[in-house]
């Protein structure tokens, strides 16, 4: 009989306790619920890189897993952003507004304190009353649910029209890198009415919560490593089963599996769908603890960053893009953060604020060439995993 | 005491002009007996000497129109504030500085010098700038006929830029005789259209009109824009309503033109009707009327709605406390009194009639005009897509691979063009050294990334994606750290600057001509090498079939090594001339990669023609949305790639597909 | 039996070459046939047409009880009609175990929420040891299949197409590259599976097609140059001009 997915993969269960321990450690280490050690806005970093792990799990299912690469993910990503971006903005400045609107003579009506939203919002881009798309955005259920719908439609409409062309490889891929430039492209005018280019600002705080920044920083902070954790597990899942199995074949062999009767057009937009909802949630967490969103968050790099994080960490094993993630991801705010030692050569002095970035691209080049598993595919050696050759 | 006061302040004063007569060093020159030009100014002298623009204008005209060939000369020294006046008598001459604190002074009417005098002697009369534009138009008519060219051409911009009835005379004058041929043309087209403003006779302008309808100059829209415009104008309904003017059209009031509202709106601005009342004003006087927590019978905590206030306003207005509301009703009566009529400001109906039929000629003729410029801005557009694509097009659609930091080519390409012109100064030299250099450069970068990267992952094209993208990262940075992040110039030659200008509306510049033309040499550039040479025999062979090529003595990694260094090298050439309309920046590569894959995926991969197709169909499409959404070129790109996405379920292969074994199903 | 498979008058052309020019060809239900021809004569684009790959400028491909046309369904339509296809190279999934391999073709619902929810039961598992076995690969479940020897690669997804359960299976050089003790073997398999189902064998290697032992189809330039018993089409004239010299 074949046992849970769960007992299959040792991992699995190895990940879920690391991150339960660290969770555990940085809230007793943290400003709001322990000793202090660690500041708030380290607590903060640490959040986002969770939610960074999330997208990377999105990441190695679409690419690792289905061998689709793409370019785009961080669309999703910021789309979850801005969506609860909305509600969280919105509720804020309508609890200022009603706050400063009763202090006149009469009491405000209804239309004089949306309007008096409106301004406040989009006073910066010349705007005074609140988009259509704003509709919704005093109702968190519903923008709760954005979260997740908007990422998701998105994603049903492109992978329809992509896959159903039969766009592969890394046609894909551009057109992926595409659609991400196109919606940055958008967001940045102001007509989208979202911001344009000021986006969406002071997420980090949430209405009608009267705590400090220490303690709210860590109720995301524990949100995050929930979701992430949920994540993984889902990830595990999918990929343990025949479902795994039927989109790791259409990553080696796309026409064996169609010819097996599945269809493959199918799947790819069952997974690209999917992985597009996860990063719309990762993205919802992210930005509150960024307090900021715009539309360069969306730019083509940052989903090439995100192929670069997996990449390294190890794609086709869902550890590895956590590890990758949060390994690069970390180092490169330690690098660029001006924490790293500079180095000084015969003269020349390396100022790892300017040098990083230079490190990073060639020691992506050498882990293309030399290491296609990543920093996964050396654990395993390490462990004596028995696994695939690269293919 | 006032009296002895008086005269000792007018001895002060009077001492040094006494000790500076005293020196023998000037024969003062008594002024010609006959009618000349300081008679005329002497006339003007206490309007000279107030100097404002209030009160100068007669004493300009007096002079302009005493006819004296001295005038412009007056004129021109007054304009150039060198005009001093003699304080001993109260003479003008034109003043010339001779030494310190001494001026030379010349008559106006015979040009003689007639002696220098210290500055004490002398005032210099010193007209601001308002009297100084009007000198200048009063000069006109003389510089008009000036024998230089160069002061005709003056006074015709002068003209041209602030065109008046009483110019018009001279400037006829002024044509018969005009021997310049350039010349010619511009009086005899200003004559026209200042006709059209200033004719004498209906009939003279209405001709002018009709001479030059359809007419593509801004100058001639804007003759006829200032007749054209109207002046709306109310009148009460009623038997003696009858509108003086040149009636334009009448309005009726809830049609497009002017909505009830805005009928109403213009009643209450020429007070024919009383003032709505405003939200604003409602909660003002609600505000205004609160007793005890409680206003019109309501209490003040209730009023949270527009409903609520409107009747707690109506209860204020019942015991007079408030204006009453103006209803609908009220509104749609008071505009049915009334009749709503646009007049033009010129009062000749003839000539309005033709004015609207000429700039409506004009009108069709620019929208034709834009288009046309439209097409141009597209063509140029598609070259420097076609040239930022080119190179990519060999690397990805010749040999298959994935080159992320072709960008970062065009780049470095951009910054060798800047680095050589640090050295070399002449701009059309050091452009020309730049381009074979930048192909040098990026040529050896390309050999290098292939020898180095790209050849241990053939057949693995996402990899060579993601390898590429490391080097793209890397060397972006490496720019930043050696060029700042700050935009480098990259200056073109001056015989690039300008533009072809065709007429007012079409004009394209000499730099996207020789993009054009630089696009058209690539293509056959490419065209040359791959169907003529050695190397683009092999490199065909290769990519048809790399183990027969092999098989026939051709090295295949020889052939990949050098066609990926061509690709590069052109990106590279493409840098210099991208390099001389944008800004060199470290990030200037990521701005065209997107563009120039979707060009060569949109033409068809390992096609030339279809990467000029792609090119095309893409800078066309861009500019069409520019051209429907005029303000916003985010929204162009943004439709673009929308369009791009669709356009690939209908032709997955490009606009020219490779068919069977060869596109590599 | 009645027929199963029908092909008539079919054309298709790449830029202009006719690859199968009025091509006609059936099968009955349960019936092995092999199908030969020089390179180029259409025998991989022939099978092309008949699994959805490619689509025909005319004629009709007719399949089935109910006679319904092929023509325009997608391939994993067909392939879940009961078409099974063996490529020429072995294409078996070799990240994954023989015995994942082996699920993945079980015949069961192929949507994307059934196999997500799709767990198998000891039937299925005793199934999937059963044609483990009849492949010879029983000892092989938990292996990966990249770890297989070339002739056990082949086996592996002849036994993948008999997990579909298909009415008609297309198998494309299944002989090449193997030792004669696995050729024995291949053929055994394949006459075996015939019993029950169409099989249509294309091959290059006489010796392989006089093992098997059935009904011959010559196909030359796109179209069936001979038909009949293998010794029948070796003694066609057309035939041995075709395959000995012009």
């Amino acid at each position: 009989m074949h046992r849970s997915f769960i007992a299959r993969n040792p991992s699995i269960l190895i990940f879920l306790s690391l991150l339960g321990l660290f969770t555990l450690g940085v809230t007793v280490l943290s400003e709001g619920f322990g000793v202090g050690v660690i500041s708030t806005s380290f607590v903060k970093t640490l959040g986002k890189t969770l939610c960074l792990c999330l997208i990377a799990v999105a990441m190695d299912l679409i690419w690792g897993y289905a061998g689709i690469l793409s370019l785009g993910h961080f669309a999703f990503f910021g789309l979850g952003g801005y969506m609860i971006g909305m509600w969280l903005m919105y509720e804020r400045t309508r609890q200022i507004v009603a706050g400063a609107l009763s202090d006149g003579a009469l009491p405000p009506t209804p239309e004089e304190v949306q309007a008096a939203i409106g301004n406040q919002i989009f006073g910066v881009v010349g705007g005074s009353d609140l988009p259509l798309i704003w509709t919704f955005a005093n109702s968190l259920t519903v923008q709760l649910a954005l979260v997740v719908l908007v990422p998701g439609l998105f994603a049903l409409v492109f992978g329809w029209l992509a896959f159903r062309a039969r766009v592969t490889g890394v046609y894909l891929s551009i057109l992926t890198q595409a659609m991400t430039l196109g919606l940055a492209l958008y967001l940045f005018q102001n007509a989208s009415g979202l911001r344009g280019n000021n986006g969406l600002s002071g997420l980090q705080n949430l209405p009608g919560v009267d705590l400090p920044q220490s303690v709210v920083s860590l109720w995301f902070f524990w949100a995050s490593a929930l979701a992430l954790g949920l994540g993984y597990l889902l990830a595990a899942w999918l990929v343990a089963g025949k479902f795994g199995s039927v989109i790791r074949g259409i990553r080696d062999n796309e026409a064996r599996v169609r010819f097996l009767g599945y269809s493959v057009e199918g799947y790819k937009l069952a997974i690209f769908t999917l992985t597009a909802c996860l990063a719309g949630i990762a993205g919802a967490l992210y930005y509150p603890q960024a307090g900021i969103i715009n539309p360069a968050e969306v730019a083509p790099i940052a989903s090439i960053y995100l192929a670069v994080w997996v990449a390294i960490g190890g794609r086709g094993r869902l550890y590895g893009a956590v590890i990758g993630t949060a390994f690069v991801s970390l180092m490169s705010s330690w690098f660029t953060g001006g924490q790293a030692p500079d180095v000084t050569l015969g003269g020349y002095t390396i100022k790892w604020v300017d040098w990083w970035l230079v490190l990073l691209g060639l020691s992506f080049v050498a882990v293309t060439l030399y290491a296609p598993r990543g920093i996964a595919g050396a654990l395993d050696r390490l462990t004596g995993n028995r696994r695939r050759k690269a293919s | 005491m006032k009296t002895l006061f008086t005269a000792m302040f007018c001895a002060l004063l009077t001492t040094p002009l006494a000790s500076a007569q005293s020196f023998p060093q000037a024969e003062p020159k008594a002024p010609s007996q006959t009618q000349d030009v300081q008679d005329v100014l002497q006339s003007q002298r206490a309007l000279i000497e107030e100097s404002s623009r209030r009160t100068i204008g007669p004493a300009i005209e007096a002079l302009a129109g005493s006819g004296l060939p001295q005038v412009p000369r007056v004129l021109e020294a007054w304009q150039a504030k060198d005009m001093w006046q003699r304080k001993s008598d109260g003479l003008f001459f034109a003043g010339e500085k001779a030494a310190d604190a001494q001026y030379r002074l010349t008559d106006f009417s015979d040009g003689e010098v007639i002696g220098t005098y210290p500055k004490e002697d002398l005032s210099q009369i010193k007209p601001n700038s308002g009297i100084r534009a009007m000198i200048a138009t009063a000069l006109v008519r003389f510089q008009l006929s000036d024998p230089d060219p160069s002061r005709r051409a003056a006074a015709l911009d002068s003209l041209a830029r602030d065109p008046q009835a009483g110019l018009l005379d001279p400037l006829r004058v002024s044509i018969d005789g005009e021997t310049d041929p350039d010349l010619l043309a511009r009086k005899q087209r200003l004559e026209r259209l200042m006709t059209v403003s200033f004719g004498a006779t209906t009939g003279e302008r209405v001709a002018a009109i009709e001479h030059m309808s359809g007419d593509l100059g801004v100058d001639f829209r804007g003759t006829l824009n200032p007749i054209l415009t109207t002046r709306r104008i109310v009148t009460e309904t009623g038997e003696n309503s009858v509108v003086a003017g040149n009636v334009a059209a009448e309005l009726v009031p809830g049609g497009d033109e002017l909505s009830l509202q805005a009928a109403y709106d213009l009643l209450v601005d020429q007070g024919r009707a009383p003032a709505m009342v405003t939200k604003q004003a409602r909660d003002a006087a609600l505000a205004a009327n609160i007793r005890d927590g409680r206003v019109g019978g309501l209490p003040v905590h209730t009023l949270s709605s527009d409903l609520s206030r409107d009747t707690a306003y109506d209860a204020l207005v019942a015991t007079g406390l408030a204006e009453p509301r103006v209803t609908t009703s009220d509104v749609a009566e008071a505009v049915a009194r009334h009749r709503f009529v646009d007049v033009y400001a010129d009062p000749d109906p003839r000539v309005t009639t033709a004015a609207a039929a000429a700039l409506n000629a004009s009108q069709t003729r620019v929208t034709l005009g834009q288009a046309a410029d439209l097409g141009l801005d597209a063509l140029s557009l598609a070259s420097i897509y076609f040239l930022a694509a080119i190179g990519l097009a060999i690397t990805f659609g010749v040999m298959g691979v994935i080159n992320m930091a072709h960008g970062e080519f065009i780049m470095m390409g951009a910054y060798t063009g800047y680095v050589v012109q640090q050295f070399v100064t002449n701009h059309t030299a050091s452009i020309l050294l730049a381009v074979p250099l930048a192909f040098a450069v990026t040529f050896a970068a390309g050999v290098a990334l292939e020898r180095l990267v790209i050849r241990w992952l053939y057949h693995r094209p996402l990899e060579t994606l993601l390898a590429t993208f490391g080097v793209s990262i890397a060397l972006q940075q490496l720019a930043k750290n050696i060029f700042g992040t700050q935009a480098r110039p990259l200056t073109a030659p001056g015989w690039l600057d300008g533009a072809w200008v065709i007429n007012d509306v079409v004009a394209i510049s000499y730099i996207r001509i020789a993009i054009f033309a630089l696009a058209l040499i690539f293509l056959g550039l490419f065209l040359f090498i791959m169907k003529r040479t050695r190397l683009g025999l092999e490199t065909r062979a290769v990519t048809q079939n790399p183990r027969m090529a092999a098989s026939m003595g051709i090295n295949p990694d020889r052939v990949n090594m050098l066609t990926f260094g061509l690709g590069s090298g052109i990106a590279g050439i493409a840098g210099v001339v991208i390099g001389l309309f944008a800004k060199v920046t470290s990030e200037m590569g990521g701005d065209y990669i997107v563009q120039s894959f979707m060009t060569v995926v949109v033409g068809g991969v390992g096609n030339i023609w279809g990467t000029l197709a792609g090119a095309a169909m893409i800078g066309g499409f861009q500019k069409g949305v520019e051209w429907l959404n005029p303000s916003n070129t985010l929204a162009a790109q943004t439709y673009m790639i929308v369009f791009i996405i669709i356009f690939i379920q209908f032709r997955p292969r490009g606009i020219i597909a490779l068919k069977g074994r060869a596109a590599g199903d | 039996m009645s027929t199963l498979l029908e092909v008539s008058g079919v054309t298709v052309s790449f830029d202009g070459f006719r690859a199968i020019n009025n091509l006609s060809f059936r099968i009955e239900g349960a019936e092995l046939r092999a199908v030969i021809g020089p390179n180029g004569a259409g025998k991989t684009t022939f099978m092309d047409i008949v699994t959805g790959k490619t689509r025909p400028d005319s004629g009709q491909v007719r399949y089935g009880d109910k006679s319904m046309s092929l023509i325009g369904m997608s391939e994993a339509k067909i392939a879940q009609a009961g078409i099974g296809r063996k490529f020429q190279k072995p294409t078996v999934f070799e990240d994954q175990t023989v015995q994942a391999n082996l699920l993945m073709a079980l015949r069961k619902p192929r949507g994307a929420l059934a196999v997500l929810l799709y767990r198998p039961d000891a039937p299925d598992l005793d199934r999937v040891a059963e044609l483990a076995g009849e492949i010879g690969l029983g000892e092989h479940l938990d292996r990966l299949s990249g770890e297989l020897s070339h002739g056990q690669k082949q086996w592996l997804e002849i036994g993948m197409l008999l997990a579909q359960d298909p009415k008609l299976l297309l198998v494309d050089e299944p002989a090449a590259g193997m030792t004669p003790a696995e050729r024995e073997k291949t053929t055994a398999i394949l006459v075996e599976a015939a019993r029950t189902r169409a099989v249509v064998v294309v091959e290059h290697d006489m010796e392989f097609v006089r093992r098997l032992n059935c009904k011959v189809t010559v196909l030359h330039e796109g179209a069936v140059l001979a038909e009949g018993s293998l010794d029948h089409v070796t003694k066609n004239q057309d035939v041995i001009d075709v395959y000995l010299g012009r």
